[in-house]
């Protein structure tokens, strides 16, 4: 049993479906490219929705007017030079490949 | 030898009491015969050792060496090294030896320090118990049925078992400060962008930030000091003057003004662990510190935004685990697709794949502003909150954690339960400001810890303030019984 602060007690009056069925989350973990096999799929449904019960108390909050924050300090991305630095590791890169070729990382046949 | 804090041993290696290669042969040793209970190393590198304190020996006798050269130290292993197996607690990177340096080893390196071993982890630095390492769970050498707190479980438990006197560590929502209290140690996540993540394997890159783990607030500002940085390869990484950490450490703390979040002393707190942070306060107010009550009124929705933020920027983080360049690949792939999801469905862990998917779910079309763009949004008011409070005090204090160290296999079923270890650490990660945790007394034999939030850049105040409450309390000399009489 979890024991809540008073302030984290999960929202039940929720403004957006919360319940994430097993086919969507196969839709997701297709999307992932990961796979989740049809024994453990309501688990990690359930699991999900509770995670999603969790982060919809967002929705009680009052965000108008507020621009979303992308950088804690508000930075922006710094630039350098147009200039070439870096120097050409390949083999090192290549070294640690699980399979490569000619110089070439190795995958699968894609045309055929 | 081991007793000794970092400041001790640079104290005798300059008074040549003994050499680095000494220290560094006795710690792998100690590592090599005490590891075993505690898993808190998941490579030991001896070669590698040995050859750094030998040059740290030569440096040393040549004079004006960096203060950390020849001590030893860990590297959590998600910091990358170069020629070194590098895991990140997992086994998408079991056989991955990065092909160079983070910015953080590179700067230890440069100042001598000898790296011993790469300290075990959440896998992904994706937990709160150090239970998610595809290297086994580490034990909490205060209670070796008790979790040691995570991500940086591994770095909190060696330098708890006295196997190094300082480990390095990151947080993205309080795994160096969690595992720090639950260890009884000083942990400290410094202010986003003070040091470099280049090479820093990335979980949520607008909240992930490297820090340290040690016995002592002296032995924080010396590791910090080395390992802040200002470095045009990581592009968040801010240009700011970096201080002298240890020059302000015996400053008075007479005048300086703390602040309580109201939020933070509620429902949910275990009553013992609040006596012993109210008693922590209480010292700080005899060393002449005001305290002061606030709010930081949206506190209650930190947990929520940060696990849609957290999620859905390591949804796309991990989406370079395809098996093709580097780290895991499945066997005789019938495909490409099948080469992707075989290889990233056998690598990762399952909260590793939970919170991808969470994360594409909270990326995905219609849903995107409700989630994603609704937390940045509630993500500036957490961080607005800060702000206001910081116009009225200097500090902030409070709970690192709930409650101490829970025992294995109590929380990680329910994973919302284990997100809310992270209840009052994770509001400054999403802010971007600087936190400790120093230890600050014992609830049922197990350290609790008391947080100290400072403003942005403050990590120089926050060193000092927890320098000045170790100087007038024990609480971090404390050690689990069995470690006592030299063991």
């Amino acid at each position: 049993m979890v024991t809540y602060a008073s302030f984290l007690k999960p929202n039940t009056k929720s403004t957006v479906e919360l319940s994430v069925e097993p086919s969507e989350i196969q839709q997701l973990a297709y999307l992932a490219k990961l796979n989740i096999n049809n024994d453990t799929v309501n688990e990690t449904a359930s699991s999900i929705t509770e995670v999603l019960a969790l982060v919809d108390q967002l929705q009680q909050a009052n965000t108008e007017g507020v621009t979303p924050m992308a950088h804690p300090l508000d930075a922006i991305q710094t630039l350098r030079p147009d200039e070439v630095t870096e120097v050409n590791v390949r083999e090192k890169f290549l070294t640690i490949a699980p399979a490569s070729q000619d110089g070439l990382f190795l995958v699968p046949k894609v045309v055929e | 030898m081991h007793d000794f804090t970092i400041a001790e041993m640079i104290h005798h290696l300059k008074e040549k009491k003994f050499s680095s290669v000494e220290l560094t042969e006795y710690t792998l040793q100690r590592i090599h015969s005490h590891d075993k209970t505690y898993n808190s190393f998941i490579s030991i590198n001896d070669e590698h050792a040995l050859a750094q304190a030998k040059a740290a020996d030569q440096r040393i006798a040549l004079g004006d060496a960096p203060a950390l050269c020849g001590i030893p130290i860990a590297q959590k292993d998600i910091f990358c090294t170069n020629g070194i197996r590098t895991t990140c607690g997992s086994k998408m990177l079991e056989n991955f030896v990065p092909p160079y340096d983070s910015t953080v080893v590179e700067n230890y390196n440069a100042d001598g320090a000898i790296m011993v071993g790469k300290t075990n982890m959440d896998e992904f630095a994706m937990g709160s118990s150090n239970e998610t390492s595809f290297y086994g769970a580490v034990k909490n050498p205060w209670n070796t049925n008790c979790v040691p707190g995570g991500s940086s479980g591994g770095s909190a438990a060696a330098v708890a078992a006295r196997l190094v006197s300082g480990a390095t560590a990151t947080d993205t929502g309080g795994s160096i400060r969690q595992p720090a209290a639950m260890c009884g140690l000083t942990g400290i996540k410094p202010t986003y962008g003070r040091v470099s993540r280049w090479g820093m394997i990335a979980f949520a890159s607008s909240l992930d930030q490297g820090g340290t783990i040690t016995r002592t607030a002296q032995d924080a500002a010396i590791m910090l000091q080395t390992m802040a940085s200002f470095d045009a390869k990581d592009s968040t990484c801010v240009d700011h003057p970096i201080d002298d950490y240890s020059a302000t450490l015996n400053d008075s703390i007479q005048g300086l003004t703390i602040g309580l979040p109201k939020e933070y002393f509620g429902e949910g707190l275990n009553a013992q662990t609040q006596s012993r942070v109210e008693d922590a306060i209480k010292t700080l107010e005899s060393l002449g510190a005001k305290v002061k009550e606030i709010s930081l009124p949206h506190s209650h929705l930190s947990v929520p935004a940060y696990y849609v933020i957290a999620p859905a920027e390591c949804s796309a983080n991990l989406s370079r685990f395809d098996g093709v360049r580097y780290g895991h690949r499945c066997d005789d792939p019938k495909n490409l697709e099948d080469l992707y999801t075989r290889s990233r469905s056998e690598g990762f862990g399952d909260e590793v794949k939970r919170r991808i998917l969470v994360g594409a779910y909270a990326l995905s079309a219609g849903y995107y502003d409700a989630y994603y763009s609704k937390a940045q949004k509630v993500r500036r008011l957490i961080k607005q909150d800060f702000v206001d409070a910081f116009n009225e005090v200097d500090i902030i204090a409070g709970p690192t954690s709930p409650s101490p160290a829970f025992e294995f296999g109590a929380k990680s079923t329910d994973p919302v339960a284990m997100y809310l270890e992270d209840v009052y650490t994770i509001a400054t990660n999403l802010a971007g400001l600087p936190g400790m945790s120093i230890p600050c007394g014992l609830v049922d034999e197990k350290p609790v810890g008391l947080q100290l939030i400072g403003n942005y850049f403050a990590e120089a105040k926050l060193l000092n303030v927890a320098h000045q409450f170790q100087h007038s309390t024990d609480f971090h000399t404390l050690v689990p019984n069995h470690l006592k009489g030299g063991q």
